[in-house]
C-alpha cells in the first residue's frame, strides 16, 4: 500500500503548500470595519428621523422564541406599508457566536444583541445618542436605559453612551404552583427569606420537590436564586458596579457568600431534583408545566406561555427579602435590540425602536405577546391584563421593583464568557458537593479579573 | 525542471519521456481541479490557524502577536490541559470497546454468515453510523436521563440504587458519553473486521481445524493476525474519533457538569466563538491536531510493518 511521491511532485505540493501559507501571512484583524463617516461619532440628528415614504427593506436579526419582534415588525409594516422586512432568526447562543461576525460584515438595520461590551470595543454598534436625544429617549427612567449604556471602548457599562434599546424590559422572580402551594398551606407567597426556607421545607416534608430548575450542560440555572439570595442579603448596588465592570469591583464579598451559603444549604437539603445538573432549560419549564415543583425562579418572558399551559394555577412574587419590609429586587434586564455601526437605515430602525415604546398598539403587543412591561415613558399607556393572571403578577411585580430602585442586571452578562466558563461548571460543582460556596465566588472573581485584564 | 541527460536512465527513449511528459501533464491537469480545492479549503485553513496561534486576536479587532506564549497556555492552563486528557480517557471507549467487542461481534457473524440472523446482526449494528450523530446524542441524552430508559431497566431489575442522572454526574458523565461514541463507532469496526474475514481464506481454516485447533486457537492464530491492516484501519478512525469528538458531546452535555466532559474539539469552539480568544483557540487546535497525527502514525507503521 505505500507509495512512494517522487521528491518533485512533493516540491510542487510543498509550493503549493507554502502559497497558501503566503496568502495567509498578514496580521490577522487588520481588515477590521472601520464604521462609515459619523458611525461611532454621536449620530447628530436635527430632527427626529422617519422612515420616509419610499419603499425600503429592513434587514433584521431576531432571536428564535420569542415571537415578540416579529409580531412587532408584521403590525410596523402594517402601519408604515412601505416597510417591508427580511428577518433572519436564531437561537440566542449562536446570535452570541455569530455577532461580531455579522455586524461587521453583513451589518443588519435591526439585531437581537447578546452582551454588547465587546461589540463596542470594535465598533460594531451605532451610537445612539443622537437619535435619543432627537426622541426624548433620554427623558424616560433612567433605569431602562443604564445597562445598554457604555463608557469609552465598551468599559464600564452602565454609563456613558446608549448603544441599544429595548424592546421590554423582562424581570425574573419566583414563579409556583397554586395547587402545590395550597397543599402545603401557603396561601399567600413568602414575604421574607424565612418564610421561603419554611416553605421549602414544608413541601420537602410533603415530598414536593421544592425547587425546579435547570443547571444541566453549558446553562447554570442556579445563578438565578444564587443572584436572588445576592440581593436578599445585600444591596444590588455592588452587584451592578460588577457586572459592569467598574473598576474594583468584586463579587467575592460578605453579603454575597452568605447568599451563596444559603444556597449550598438548599442544595444539601435536598430542595432542588437530584439530577438538577442534567436537567437543561426545556426540561425545567416541562416539568413545572407538568406539576411536578412547587418553585421556579425564572423571568416574565415565560408569562404568556405559562397563562396558556397552567390558567390559573401559577402564581409569581419577587424574591423575598431577609427582613419583613425589605427592598424588592430582581434581575431585570431590557430586550436589548441594536443598530449595526454599518446599516444602511439605521434612521429607519431608530424610528421602529422608537415607535415600539410609544405606538399604543406597540405596546399592547409587548405585553401580550412578550409577557413584560414595556420600554418608554413612565406615564404612558398601559394596556390592561385579567388580573387572574400571571402577566398580571409579573408586570405589578415590575412596578414594585421600580418603586425600590431594586433591578439589577444578571450576574452571568457580566462578561462573554463568565457564565459559560465561570458560574456554570462552579455552580454544578457546587451541586455535586465538589465546591464550597467560598471556592465558587473565589475562582468566578478569578476568572472575571482575568478575562478583564486579557480585554 | 531540466535535469541533464547523463542521469536519465539508459533504456529510456526520449520519445517515450516525451509521451511520458505529455501525460504527466495531462495528469496534473486532472489533479489541479482536487488541488485546488485541497489547497483552498485544507492548506490554507491549517496555515491560517497556525499564523493566529501566535496572535492575540479577537476575531475582529486588530492582533497582537505574541509568539508561542498562547502554546504555554494550552499547556498550563488546568482548563484546557484537562480537556486534552478527557480526550485521551475518551479513547478507551471510541476505540479499544469498540475494536475488541467488534471483533468479537464478527467473529460470531462469521460463523453464522449464511443465517438471515447475520444480516440482520449487521444492519443493527451498522446502523447507528446512519444515524446523524446529532440525533443520536439527542437520543441518548433521554435514555440515560434520570427517568430515562436506563435507569428505569435498572430499577426494574432491582438495582434502583445505583440509577442516577448519568450525564449529569461528575463521576459518570465522561464514561456516559464515552458508551455513546462507542455504540456509534462499534458497528463501523463490526463492519469492517467482517470485510477483512470474508477476504480470509476458507483453507486456513480447514487447515487448522484438521491440526485439532479449538473456536478460541483459530480465532488467535488466524482470524486476528489476517485482520491486522483492518484493525489498524479501525484503531485509526477511533482514536481519532475518539480526540477530535464534539458533535455527541456538544449535544449531550457541551462539557458539562464542571467541565468533566470537556474536550479540546469543545474547547477550541467556546474559545473561538464565546471567549473570543481566536490565538488561544488556534493554539489548541495546532495542538488537537499534532496529537492526532502523533497518535495516527504510530498505527500506520504498525499495519505496514504487518505487510512485510
Amino acid at each position: 500500500m505505500a507509495r512512494h511521491v517522487p521528491p518533485g511532485r512533493a516540491g510542487v505540493a510543498l509550493v503549493i503548500a507554502m502559497g497558501t501559507l503566503a496568502a495567509a501571512c498578514a496580521a490577522p484583524g487588520n481588515n477590521s470595519p472601520q464604521p462609515a463617516a459619523g458611525g461611532t461619532a454621536t449620530s447628530s440628528v436635527s430632527a427626529a428621523p422617519t422612515c420616509g415614504s419610499a419603499p425600503i427593506t429592513m434587514n433584521g436579526y431576531f432571536e428564535t422564541g420569542f415571537p415578540i419582534a416579529k409580531a412587532l415588525t408584521t403590525e410596523f409594516t402594517k402601519q408604515h406599508p412601505n416597510v417591508t422586512w427580511n428577518i433572519r432568526e436564531d437561537q440566542f447562543a449562536v446570535i452570541t457566536q455569530n455577532a461580531p461576525r455579522v455586524l461587521a460584515d453583513n451589518p443588519p438595520d435591526l439585531m437581537r444583541l447578546p452582551q454588547v461590551s465587546e461589540l463596542v470595543k470594535d465598533n460594531l454598534l451605532k451610537n445612539l445618542d443622537g437619535y435619543a436625544q432627537a426622541f426624548g429617549w433620554d427623558k424616560w427612567p433612567a433605569s431602562q436605559l443604564e445597562q445598554l449604556r457604555l463608557g469609552p471602548g465598551g468599559r464600564p457599562r452602565g454609563e456613558g453612551s446608549l448603544y441599544a434599546l429595548g424592546l421590554n424590559f423582562s424581570i425574573t422572580g419566583v414563579f409556583y404552583n397554586k395547587k402545590l402551594a395550597a397543599q402545603i398551606g401557603m396561601a399567600a407567597p413568602p414575604t421574607t427569606l424565612a418564610e421561603l426556607d419554611q416553605a421549602l421545607g414544608k413541601a420537602k416534608s410533603a415530598g414536593i420537590t421544592p425547587i425546579l430548575q435547570f443547571n444541566g450542560g453549558a446553562t447554570g440555572g442556579l445563578a438565578f436564586p444564587l443572584q436572588n439570595l445576592m440581593a436578599s442579603y445585600g444591596p444590588t448596588g455592588p452587584i451592578n458596579d460588577w457586572i459592569f465592570q467598574k473598576p474594583g469591583a468584586t463579587i467575592d464579598t460578605p453579603s454575597n457568600l452568605q447568599a451563596a451559603q444559603h444556597l449550598e444549604r438548599w442544595i444539601k437539603a435536598g430542595y432542588f431534583q437530584k439530577d438538577v445538573n442534567a436537567v437543561d432549560y426545556a426540561t425545567m419549564m416541562s416539568r413545572f408545566i407538568d406539576g411536578q415543583g412547587l418553585f421556579m425562579f425564572n423571568g416574565d418572558w415565560e408569562s404568556g406561555n405559562l397563562d396558556k399551559q397552567m390558567p390559573g394555577n401559577v402564581g409569581f412574587s419577587l424574591m423575598p427579602p431577609v427582613q419583613q419590609g425589605g427592598k424588592y429586587t430582581a434581575m431585570s434586564a431590557p430586550l436589548a435590540f441594536g443598530i449595526a455601526a454599518n446599516a444602511k437605515n439605521a434612521d429607519c430602525a431608530a424610528f421602529f425602536l422608537n415607535w415600539v415604546a410609544t405606538d399604543k398598539r406597540a405596546r399592547e403587543i409587548g405585553v401580550e405577546v412578550g409577557g413584560s412591561h414595556p420600554m418608554g415613558p413612565a406615564d404612558a399607556y398601559m394596556p390592561a391584563v385579567a388580573s387572574d393572571k400571571v402577566t398580571a403578577g409579573t408586570l405589578a411585580a415590575g412596578a414594585d421593583v421600580a418603586k425600590d430602585d431594586g433591578a439589577m442586571d444578571f450576574i452571568a452578562n457580566a462578561t462573554g464568557a463568565i457564565y459559560a466558563k465561570s458560574w456554570t461548571p462552579g455552580l454544578q460543582k457546587l451541586v455535586a458537593g465538589q465546591e464550597t460556596a467560598q471556592e465558587l465566588l473565589k475562582t468566578v472573581q478569578a476568572d472575571y479579573a482575568g478575562q478583564l485584564e486579557g480585554n | 525542471m531540466a535535469r541533464p541527460f547523463a542521469t536519465q536512465p539508459a533504456h529510456r527513449r526520449p520519445a517515450a519521456t516525451k509521451l511520458r511528459g505529455a501525460r504527466g501533464l495531462a495528469g496534473w491537469l486532472f489533479v489541479i481541479p482536487a488541488l485546488a480545492f485541497y489547497a483552498v479549503f485544507v492548506l490554507r485553513p491549517i496555515a491560517l490557524t497556525f499564523q493566529y496561534s501566535m496572535y492575540e486576536w479577537n476575531g475582529i479587532g486588530p492582533s497582537t502577536w505574541v509568539g508561542v506564549a498562547n502554546y504555554g497556555k494550552v499547556f498550563t492552563d488546568p482548563d484546557l490541559f484537562n480537556s486534552l486528557i478527557n480526550a485521551f480517557e475518551l479513547i478507551v471507549f471510541f476505540s479499544v470497546i469498540p475494536v475488541v467487542l467488534g471483533l468479537a461481534i464478527a467473529a460470531t457473524i462469521r460463523r453464522i454468515a449464511a443465517s438471515r440472523l447475520a444480516l440482520v446482526a449487521r444492519t443493527v449494528l451498522f446502523l447507528p453510523q446512519v444515524i446523524p450523530l446529532v440525533a443520536a446524542g439527542i437520543a441518548w441524552s433521554w435514555l440515560l436521563a434520570s427517568t430515562g430508559v436506563i435507569n428505569q431497566l435498572l430499577r426494574l431489575v432491582g438495582l434502583g440504587g445505583v440509577t442516577r442522572a448519568w450525564l449529569g454526574d461528575f463521576a459518570t458523565a465522561l464514561p456516559a458519553v464515552g458508551m455513546i461514541g462507542a455504540w456509534v463507532l462499534l458497528g463501523l469496526c463490526t463492519l469492517l473486521l467482517l470485510a477483512g474475514m470474508s477476504k480470509i481464506d476458507p483453507a486456513l481454516y480447514e487447515a487448522a481445524r484438521l491440526d485439532g485447533a479449538g473456536a478460541w486457537r483459530e480465532f488467535a492464530s488466524i482470524t486476528v493476525p489476517s485482520l491486522r491492516q483492518e484493525i489498524a484501519v479501525c484503531v485509526t478512525v477511533t482514536v481519532t474519533a475518539a480526540l477530535a469528538s464534539f458533535d455527541i458531546i456538544y449535544i449531550a452535555t457541551q462539557g458539562g457538569p464542571g467541565n468533566t466532559t470537556m474536550v479540546p474539539g469543545l474547547q477550541i469552539f467556546y474559545l473561538a466563538f464565546f471567549e473570543r480568544q481566536v490565538g488561544t483557540a488556534s493554539a489548541l487546535a495546532v495542538v488537537l491536531m499534532v496529537l492526532v497525527i502523533a497518535c495516527a502514525l504510530p498505527i500506520q507503521w504498525f499495519a505496514k510493518d504487518a505487510n512485510r
